[in-house]
């Protein structure tokens, strides 16, 4: 099995023959308006955007044709298709708006600090995806697929959770140990999959795989019993709530609910650029995952560098967990804390390419997305589920260059 | 894993017979694993003593031939069965410091004792119903099975299938909407066209635009998980009796093999799909190892450039084995749909692609090998709802974790380094760039 490279590949279009362009009597000004319109063209944020409005459009058509309007017109569509072209606009228009003002600014207030709320939301939602993924697309780096995100943030919020609840401190020390030791469980249940990986040759997608059902089912009979995690004469799988001083707090007041966990996020780009682009630990996992043999050759310890690996991905997403129940859910330790992210990280790292500044760009949209989602959701009544066909489009999209180029005839690099 | 190479024996002169150095591998994890795993029920024994009978019944209803029920007392039999597997584990040790192999026959007499030997523990003062125990596992292992033979065929020619998940997803998705509108055999089809569609669009990407496998496997996973949720939330919910309510296939007897006691009624009393599992798990067993299509599959996958270079169409090939693959998958999520559960759910298969493909790697890209482990994982989730209806001393949730902790510890301990074929995952392109 190969693993999502770092690079994105050598381009399959082959050269075009190094001809001389004719010279074109064109004014210097114009040629170099159209050398700078042409660099846009066949650049990658050219083929991110029309990625973006591709899978848009495609999420357009699903909407169109199960909005109960649009049937409606189906059958005189061609006596009146204007009926037709105008329920599907509304249905689109007014599901695209919805999504707008769910991420970003509500227009239908007047104030601006009601009106600017979704976009605390956005960047709420965004934390975890952020670092989630950079845990993700740290393994992905050393050729290690971490499908085991939720296994991890499970560990790590149980254990946040518990020191949130269960002892008395003062704040900064409180919520500082909470957060160390949940990474430290997401740390050590990502580690296990370093050793057995380094030890046995243990496939770390089997492995990952399997220790989320083990967490979830741990967590879970941690739960339901009263002298472990569950709260004193409740019967429901649930803890006590997190105390006042174990809590991330609100940057922005009680207003909005954007809380530290997205300064901590920001942190933790800087932290693994630095790791990834500037230390000796970069290197070796840089090494590892381009050609482990080689790596090997070189005198790195290739099974302690897949075991730091795991230690530090495990910790960065068992950190997500720790910000899901420290931050975003302080009412208890649940079984579904991890809310799906540790899945949602792994589409966020690939669409970040496994860099840190992509990471941080992708958890943002998709942080945009799930935030307007369920916006546009209770607005329109549109399933949420859009939005994850949206998203895995887009990856999908994005991954594929060539296809982008064809369907909207953008110029290829090695045409200029 | 250590190697030994006995020396070899210097042919004097006269001889002319050449000896050729000969080489075994030798492995003590099997005699850990049975070690660990012994002491383990031993200490359940000591630990957890249970009191009574333990029952176990052989027949099912309607039998020709009835079996009788057994009965032992639970503590001696347990205790019994412990020291089988004690001997067992003293045979791997003996083994491994004759430098020989641990033979498979012994792996299944340690993994049938301690098996019984737990069951007996856990079941006391109740009855195991045998047939349903392992009837039930078959039925839970089935899109297990499909899905990990799409796996083996797509990996063996070269192109990871992690999209199995959302081949069984989307076979499941199609198979009741058609099903409710056409009836079962249309479902059925249905299900293998949606998984053969999955796997076209892997196809191309991961083959056409050369886009990373595991990417373009995750990325259809989450794709097929909200295209169907939200088709399910759209359409198919608020028109359930027309378009979520699918016929669903009735168990077929077979005549002679169906009386069979014990083995008739868990293997023979099944619906058509299930049938329809042994053949496909026959036919690509076959063709893949005594075909020439089947030897063209593994040559694009462990060294296309060779095939390549005989005139196989390496990518052709492997398109046309994905799509198998996929339609192979579909029908697995056609068994949730058309017998299982007779309606569509959002995420009804539950990760079950994720299972299977762990059944690829852990049955080590082997269709009968990938079969048995996907079989394994169907036995351990089913232990956990009959041991439940007995009332067994362990906590659900550990029986429920069973399964994945054996994978855990077979993937470390038994399997160890498995080998995927040598070109898996890696795109082809034409011309050696």
């Amino acid at each position: 099995m190969t693993y999502p490279t770092n690079e994105p590949g050598p381009n399959p279009t082959t050269p075009a023959p190094t001809e001389p362009e004719p010279e074109k009597p064109v004014a210097p000004d114009d040629d170099r308006w159209r050398k700078a319109l042409r660099e846009i063209a066949s650049g990658n944020a050219a083929v991110a955007f029309f990625s973006v409005l591709l899978a848009v459009a495609v999420g357009s058509l699903l909407i169109m044709f199960t909005d109960d309007d649009v049937r409606d017109t189906f059958s005189y569509v061609f006596a009146q298709p204007g009926d037709f072209f105008s329920a599907s606009w509304n249905a689109v228009w007014g599901a695209y708006t919805a999504l707008f003002r769910g991420s970003i600014y509500n227009t239908r207030v007047d104030d601006f600090q009601t009106a600017i709320r979704p976009l605390t939301e956005t960047l709420k939602f965004a934390a975890p995806l952020i670092v989630a993924g950079l845990g993700v697309g740290l393994a992905f780096r050393a050729a290690l697929f971490n499908i085991g995100g939720r296994g991890q943030m499970l560990m790590a919020g149980a254990a946040a959770g518990w020191v949130g609840y269960q002892f008395e401190m003062p704040w900064p020390i409180h919520v500082t140990l909470a957060i160390l030791v949940g990474m430290a469980a997401g740390a050590l249940w990502g580690g296990l999959v370093g050793l057995l990986k380094a030890r046995t040759g243990a496939h770390e997608v089997i492995v990952t795989i399997m220790l989320n059902y083990v967490a979830f089912y741990l967590v879970f009979y941690a739960l339901s019993e009263q002298n472990l995690l569950q709260a004193p004469g409740s019967g429901n799988p649930k803890s006590l709530p997190m105390k006042d001083s174990a809590v991330l707090p609100k940057l922005l007041g009680d207003r909005y609910n954007l809380h530290l966990g997205f300064l901590l996020a920001l942190i933790a780009v800087a932290l693994v650029w630095w790791i990834l682009n500037r230390s000796s630990l970069g290197f070796r996992i840089r090494a590892v995952g381009e050609n482990p043999a080689a790596a090997r050759s070189a005198g790195i310890d290739v099974g302690r560098t897949y075991i730091v690996v795991m230690l530090i991905s495990g910790g960065l997403v068992g950190l997500a967990g720790v910000n899901q129940v420290l931050g975003t859910v302080t009412s208890g330790i649940a079984v579904d804390l991890d809310a799906g992210i540790g899945f949602d990280a792994i589409t966020v790292a690939l669409l970040g390419r496994s860099r840190p500044l992509g990471i941080l760009a992708a958890g943002l949209l998709f942080g945009a997305f799930k935030a307007g989602g369920f916006a546009m959701q209770a607005s329109e009544n549109i399933p949420v589920d859009i939005v994850l066909v949206v998203q895995s489009l887009i990856v999908l999209f994005i991954a594929a260059p060539p296809l982008i180029r064809a369907i909207f005839r953008l110029p290829t690099r090695e045409a200029q | 894993m250590s190697t030994s190479a006995s020396t070899p024996v210097t042919p004097s002169p006269a001889e002319e017979e050449i000896v050729l150095p000969e080489v075994t591998v030798v492995d003590r994890k099997a005699a850990v694993m049975f070690g660990v795993l012994t002491v383990g029920l031993a200490l359940l024994l000591i630990l957890a003593p249970q009191e009574g009978d333990t029952s176990f019944r052989l027949k099912a209803p309607n039998d020709f031939i009835e079996l009788p029920t057994i009965t032992v007392p639970s503590t001696p039999t347990a205790w019994v069965l412990t020291l089988a597997c004690a001997l067992c584990t003293a045979a791997a040790i003996v083994l491994y410091t004759q430098k020989r192999k641990t033979p498979i026959w012994l792996v299944i007499v340690f993994a049938l004792a301690w098996m019984t030997g737990f069951l007996t523990w856990a079941a006391a003062g109740g009855t195991v119903p045998v047939v349903g125990l392992l009837g039930g596992s078959l039925a839970v292992a089935v899109p297990l099975v499909f899905g990990a033979l799409g796996g083996v065929l797509g990996e063996r020619a070269g192109v990871v299938n992690i999209a199995i998940d959302g081949q069984l997803l989307f076979g499941a998705f199609a198979a009741a909407m058609i099903g409710s509108l056409a009836g079962t055999w249309a479902g059925l089809g249905a299900s293998m066209v949606a998984g053969l569609l999955v796997a076209s669009v892997l196809g191309l990407f991961a083959i056409r635009y050369f886009v990373d496998q595991v990417i373009v496997g995750v990325v259809l996973n989450v794709l097929v998980i909200g295209l169907t949720s939200f088709m399910f939330s759209q359409v198919l919910a608020p028109n359930a009796a027309s378009l979520n309510s699918p016929p669903r296939f009735r168990a077929v007897p077979i005549p002679v093999l169906g009386e069979i006691p014990l083995i008739g009624p868990i293997f023979f009393r099944q619906t058509v799909i299930v049938y329809i599992l042994y053949i496909t798990v026959a036919l690509v067993t076959w063709t893949l190892y005594r075909t020439k299509w089947g030897l063209r599959v593994r040559a694009v996958g462990e060294h296309p450039k060779a095939a390549d270079t005989v005139g196989i169409k390496v990518n052709r090939t492997r398109f046309r084995t994905i799509l198998l693959a996929g339609a192979i998958a579909g029908m697995g999520g056609a068994f949730y749909t058309l017998v299982s559960v007779p309606q569509f759910n959002r995420e009804m298969t539950g990760g079950a692609g994720y299972i299977a493909l762990a059944a690829v790697i852990f049955g080590k890209w082997d269709p009968i090998r990938a079969t048995l482990a996907a079989l394994l994982f169907g036995f351990a989730s089913n232990l956990q709802g009959v041991l439940s209806v007995i009332g067994s001393p362990v906590p659900s949730q550990f029986m429920l974790m069973l399964p994945y902790v054996v994978t855990i510890f077979a993937v470390a301990g038994l399997v160890g380094r498995s080998r995927a074929p040598a070109a898996d995952g890696i795109p082809y392109r034409a011309g050696g760039q």
